[in-house]
């Protein structure tokens, strides 16, 4: 940046003061650095300050420590949701990453109707969480719903209840998550599926190897860079989780499907408990901060050196 | 080996006859069918239970078509369903998303275009590095943010308006179609913003004049973009809005999952179909555009 501002400098033999070097660009980008400046910085500081207080209603600086951190930590509540997100990312990590590379692998065998198939994968993730958890909801209905109407056809012992059964509740939000997100992971896959030189299929197929063992051996290992993007995009959708579980179960049975942003929001703005709130938000961002540091690493850090 | 007798027999039946039916494409097209039911049986249900009476659906099957086709749910839906006191549907919620919608993604686009633009083509010194922590920031978690944001909106009056949410769209809107349009404005050749520098343009002629005509397909994306998930937000319209404004997720959600009342699970189907209606319809018209937004928000690391 200094590079190109030494020749203007020289061609204008008055100096002007740098600040009003190309004033009018830095006026149009007042309302970005505002939002990076203010809101990202200044917002994300003042809630990790504010969780060292004790504040309730309304914040106030009478600072405690690291109480708020200590109850967050002995919270049942809290313990529940991240154990659930815990369940509930691990599935849906490994998961939403098998379905999306299994069809995208699907679709780029030359098959027919192809644009047909990715239209139906990819359309719920033009849906609303809120949506998406509602008709789950209906679906796994255990009256009306798929448990009903498995038990009609004979298999009247049929029990599959996620919505009252604490146990399994996890999986009914999984079913649902996996339907709305595996389309986008399947888009990605598919990309990098062809990017991949058609000359590979052609050395493996002269040297005898089959479809499947190319894909594990050979193209997986290729499509690295795809799969660390699509990792990091699962990962942060995961921590995001709230409309899901709001719409379709509330947090329940009891406190059995109840995640981490749902308790930051519920002791913010319900329990009127802010400090606890900014606390969780904290390990929120810690847990962010812990999965992108060594991504950012690779990714940043070898293409400066490239 | 398979292939050395097709070349010299060349039967009857004929050129390349023997892919069709294969065991593996039998497979193959028989998995693609199997995964395409879990993803169309949500879609088919809604439409199915929001198209029956009640009594068809207490005796009856989910799965099945209905016996008598009903429009009334999706009247009651729109003009009817209760939330609390209110009884005058989604078309409440529907105008609310409407008017939130529209100045939301004028705004934001506005906004992101000119910093993408002012990104590839003025930088000055730190605006990589306001630019850096941007993209960062679209990875902080919002619960990080949510109430310092309830702070600056009653500071400026805001809290609970329209308006109020407008800018939080606006501001959460902003790293990802600053790249957008940043990466878009990069890849246009510099020669041209040089020639017109040249001519005695200024800032916002080049940007008026050059630059958003080259730009219109990237515009057409990021309108793709922002509508459909906008109209999907549901944690920033049930925090920074009021009942009386709340967008039509909020609305959906209080509709359906209300513990008063006898549960009309038709008219709770049809008013989630309508709630999808507006990104489904874009979805289905915008096609690959609607691929490239996402891959686009892919990329956003």
């Amino acid at each position: 940046m200094t590079v190109d501002s030494e020749p203007l400098r020289a061609r204008s033999g008055k100096r002007p003061s740098r600040l009003f070097k190309n004033w009018m660009a830095k006026l149009a980008t007042v309302p970005m650095i505002l939002t990076a400046l203010v809101v990202f910085v200044g917002g994300t500081a003042w809630t990790i300050t504010y969780s060292f207080t004790g504040s309730r209603m309304l914040p106030k600086t009478n600072w405690v420590g690291l109480d708020q951190y200590e109850r967050l930590w002995s919270s049942d509540r809290w313990m529940i949701s991240i154990k659930n997100l815990g369940i509930y990312g691990i599935c849906s990590l490994v998961l939403t990453l098998v379905i999306g590379f299994t069809l995208a692998a699907c679709l780029d065998r030359k098959i027919r109707f192809e644009g047909v198939f990715r239209s139906i994968f990819l359309y719920p993730f033009a849906l609303s969480f809120v949506v998406t958890g509602l008709a789950w909801q209906w679906i796994l209905n255990p009256d009306f719903g798929m448990q009903n109407v498995v038990r009609d056809w004979g298999w009247t012992t049929f029990n599959f209840d996620p919505l009252n059964n604490p146990d399994i509740v996890m999986f009914g939000l999984l079913i649902a998550g996996i339907w709305q997100g595996s389309g986008l992971i399947m888009c990605i896959m598919l990309a990098g599926l062809r990017g991949i030189d058609e000359d590979i299929w052609k050395a493996t197929k002269v040297d005898g190897i089959g479809t499947v063992k190319t894909y594990v051996m050979v193209i997986i290992p290729m499509m690295r860079p795809v799969f660390v993007t699509a990792l990091v995009l699962i990962a942060a959708g995961i921590i995001k989780l709230y409309d899901l579980v709001v719409a379709q179960t509330g947090g329940g049975p009891g406190l059995s499907s109840e995640v981490p942003a749902k308790y930051v929001i519920e002791l913010m703005f319900r329990a009127q408990n802010l400090g606890q709130g900014f606390a969780a938000s904290t390990m929120m961002l810690c847990s962010v901060v812990i999965i992108l540091i060594p991504w950012a690493y690779l990714e940043f850090g070898g293409r400066k050196r490239g | 080996m398979a292939d050395i007798p097709k070349n010299t027999s060349q039967g009857p039946r004929g050129p390349k006859p023997k892919r069709a039916f294969s065991r593996g494409n039998i497979f193959l097209y028989g998995t693609l069918i199997v995964v395409s039911m879990y993803y169309l049986l949500p879609l088919y249900v809604m439409i199915v239970t929001s198209l029956k009476g009640m009594p068809e659906i207490r005796m009856g099957n989910v799965f099945g078509p209905p016996m008598e086709i009903t429009f009334e749910p999706w009247v009651k839906a729109w003009s009817e369903a209760c939330t609390g006191i209110n009884c005058d549907g989604l078309s409440r919620g529907f105008g609310n998303s409407v008017r939130i919608l529209i100045p939301s993604v004028l705004l934001s686009i506005m906004i992101a275009s000119v910093n993408g633009y002012a990104l590839s083509n003025w930088k000055f010194k730190g605006s990589e590095s306001f630019f850096t922590i941007l993209i960062i920031g679209a990875f902080i978690p919002y619960q990080t943010m949510l109430y310092p944001i309830v702070i600056m909106l009653r500071e400026i009056g805001l809290m609970g308006s329209i308006g109020g949410l407008v800018l939080v769209h606006t501001v959460f809107g902003m790293p990802i179609l600053t790249l957008l349009f940043r990466n878009y404005f990069a890849s246009i050749p510099e020669e041209l913003f040089k020639a017109a520098r040249v001519d005695g343009a200024g800032f916002w002629q080049i940007y008026f004049q050059i630059m958003v005509p080259m730009a219109l397909p990237i515009f057409v994306v990021a309108i793709i973009l922002q509508v459909t998930g906008i109209w999907n937000d549901f944690l920033f319209g049930v925090i920074y809005t009021k009942p009386a404004t709340y967008p039509m997720t909020v609305q959906l959600n209080n509709i359906v999952n209300s513990v008063q009342g006898v549960k009309e699970y038709n008219v709770n189907m049809a008013a989630t179909l309508l709630t999808g209606l507006v990104p489904l319809v874009i979805y289905f018209a915008s096609g690959k555009l609607f691929v490239r937004g996402i891959a686009a928000g892919a990329v956003k690391g």
